[in-house]
């Protein structure tokens, strides 16, 4: 032990006391992980939004139901994972900001506006970054569905699909697979489709949350499905899915649809 | 030296303003502590406080912690009461640093004397104290100066129980079961597996025996516990907090274990 103690950079080794030290320097982590995984897929005039609702802190499970997916106006829903709350924080300030846009102009901010506006907000706090990766889902103002995703500094891309959180791994190569078609050769003659239709993408969703559910610990209990239609998108495709309720608040633009699905619980 | 002129403070104008009314009366606000750098903060929780339950039941709420605050591993003081009213319709209930704890009372009696004398007809339920709980934790974390403590808030209001946590981080969840610290490990379990689905249908006495035999295996296991406990109930009727009662544990299977320990056979 000597040679150890006297690499202390100050006070004479104590022969009797061998866990001399200098004062005990514990730093205060203001970051945690909260698990659960989001994921969101853009169609021709749709898009859909989804997390689980598991809300986690290493082994333990804290609550079976806190949702981290948010219908922001009829045409944007935000996805939030991460430091839940950073994650609860950044929602609140979103829809304060969104909410005096509506003061001021008279109308929901438009998609692509909402997604700048988050890099910026996230951005802001590049020295003490909000701990939360962003997907936000909407319809743009051509009609179009979009998804945006975010790092928690704010850089961001627009994408036809993206997984974030604690399954990123597992469920993002899934997607790659089945909607970009990465390492699928179409069949001669053939081409793989640029856009897939509602009840495709629903039934990858539902099956990307039950494979996350089986192989990640952090994933589980429920699953919330938000499912944005362009003005005008036919509803046909959401007819007699059990427990869909709708959330839209105007009558005559873009619809906002919510699905519930129950996960494992172990 | 501010150098933000919106913090200067605006001269005021007898002409229109003789009394300066404007800007609004604002509290007042500390000034900038220039040893501010020299300033002690919460960096480990010092006397502290260990798990505290919360389930709901047919009529409401039941929380319970025991009365121990603890200096390390010495039990230091035995008569501490962690669980704490506020307003009529809700029990606040803390583990960690029970000096912070000592200090968000002071605080929310602060607040419910303020609401009390705007006397506007609004009373703070368990939801609004628990938004407030969590945005002052969260405020203070952002700050890395956090309030070291793990919060249950337990309520009911207008017909409707309210069950939720906040701790030093801010992180805030609801559930129907909450166990903090060493219970979130040990007696989570077995609340869950007594409440989930039941909450509509539980009594009194039921939600009494989970939480006594939840906390008595607490106290077998958790070394930072002592077998004294008191348990608040949120219902229709108002909050209640109960006198400290002992728990019956008996150790004669002790005796009976081998393999570690002092004994050599």
């Amino acid at each position: 032990m000597p040679a150890m103690l006297s690499t202390q950079p100050h006070g004479l080794p104590h022969p009797h006391m061998q866990t001399e030290q200098g004062p005990q320097q514990r730093q205060f982590n203001p970051y945690t992980e909260n698990g659960g995984t989001i994921l969101a897929i853009a169609g021709k005039d749709f898009s859909v939004i989804a997390g689980d609702t598991r809300q986690s802190e290493g082994y333990s499970i804290q609550t079976r139901y806190a949702p981290k997916v948010f219908r922001l106006t009829d045409r944007a829903v935000l996805a939030v994972n991460g430091f839940a709350a950073d994650g609860n924080m950044f929602v609140k300030k979103v829809r304060q900001r969104l909410e005096w846009y509506r003061h001021a102009h008279a109308k929901d901010m438009p998609l692509r506006a909402i997604a700048r506006l988050i890099q910026t907000m996230l951005y802001a706090r590049r020295f003490f970054p909000y701990y939360v990766y962003n997907i936000l889902g909407g319809i743009e103002e051509d009609g179009s569905g979009a998804v945006y995703s975010f790092d928690p500094v704010g850089s961001y891309e627009r994408e036809a699909c993206r997984a974030a959180g604690a399954a990123q791994s597992l469920v993002q190569p899934f997607l790659d697979n089945q909607i970009y078609f990465k390492n699928q050769t179409p069949a001669p003659g053939t081409s793989h489709p640029t856009h897939l239709p509602l009840p495709t993408v629903l039934k990858l969703v539902i099956d990307s949350f039950t494979g996350a559910t089986e192989r990640h610990i952090e994933v589980g209990d429920g699953l919330e499905i938000y499912v944005v239609l362009a003005k005008g998108a036919s509803t046909q495709a959401l007819e007699g899915i059990r427990g869909i309720q709708e959330t839209t608040v105007t009558n005559d633009g873009e619809r906002v649809f919510i699905i519930q699905r129950e996960l494992k619980k172990d | 030296m501010d150098h933000f002129p919106t913090n200067w403070g605006r001269p005021r104008n007898d002409a229109f303003d003789a009394y300066g009314t404007y800007p609004i009366a604002q509290h007042p606000r500390n000034a900038v502590d220039v040893f501010a750098d020299g300033v002690q903060r919460t960096q480990q929780p010092i006397v502290t406080g260990t798990s505290v339950l919360a389930i709901k039941y047919k009529d409401g709420i039941m929380m319970a912690a025991d009365n121990l605050a603890s200096y390390g591993s010495l039990a230091r003081f035995k008569d501490v009461q962690r669980l704490h009213p506020v307003g009529d319709y809700t029990v606040i209930g803390a583990g960690g640093d029970m000096s912070d704890f000592q200090y968000i009372q002071q605080m929310l009696e602060e607040l419910v004397t303020e609401e009390f004398a705007s006397q506007d007809g609004h009373t703070l339920g368990p939801v609004e104290i628990h938004e407030y709980m969590s945005h002052v934790m969260y405020a203070r974390r952002s700050k890395i100066n956090p309030l070291w403590n793990s919060l249950v808030i337990g309520g009911f209001k207008n017909g409707k129980s309210f069950l939720s946590y906040v701790d030093l981080l801010g992180t805030t969840y609801t559930a129907s079961t909450i166990a903090t610290g060493y219970g979130s490990m040990i007696a989570q379990p077995l609340l869950r597996k007594a409440v989930e689905g039941n909450e509509t249908t539980l009594t009194e006495e039921e939600a009494l025996k989970i939480i006594e035999s939840s906390m008595r295996v607490l106290f077998y296991r958790d070394a930072r516990s002592i077998n004294k406990f008191q348990v608040a109930t949120i219902t229709e009727k108002g909050a209640t907090i109960s006198e400290s009662r002992h728990l019956e544990t008996s150790w004669s299977f002790a005796e009976g274990i081998r393999g570690y320990g002092s004994q050599t056979q």
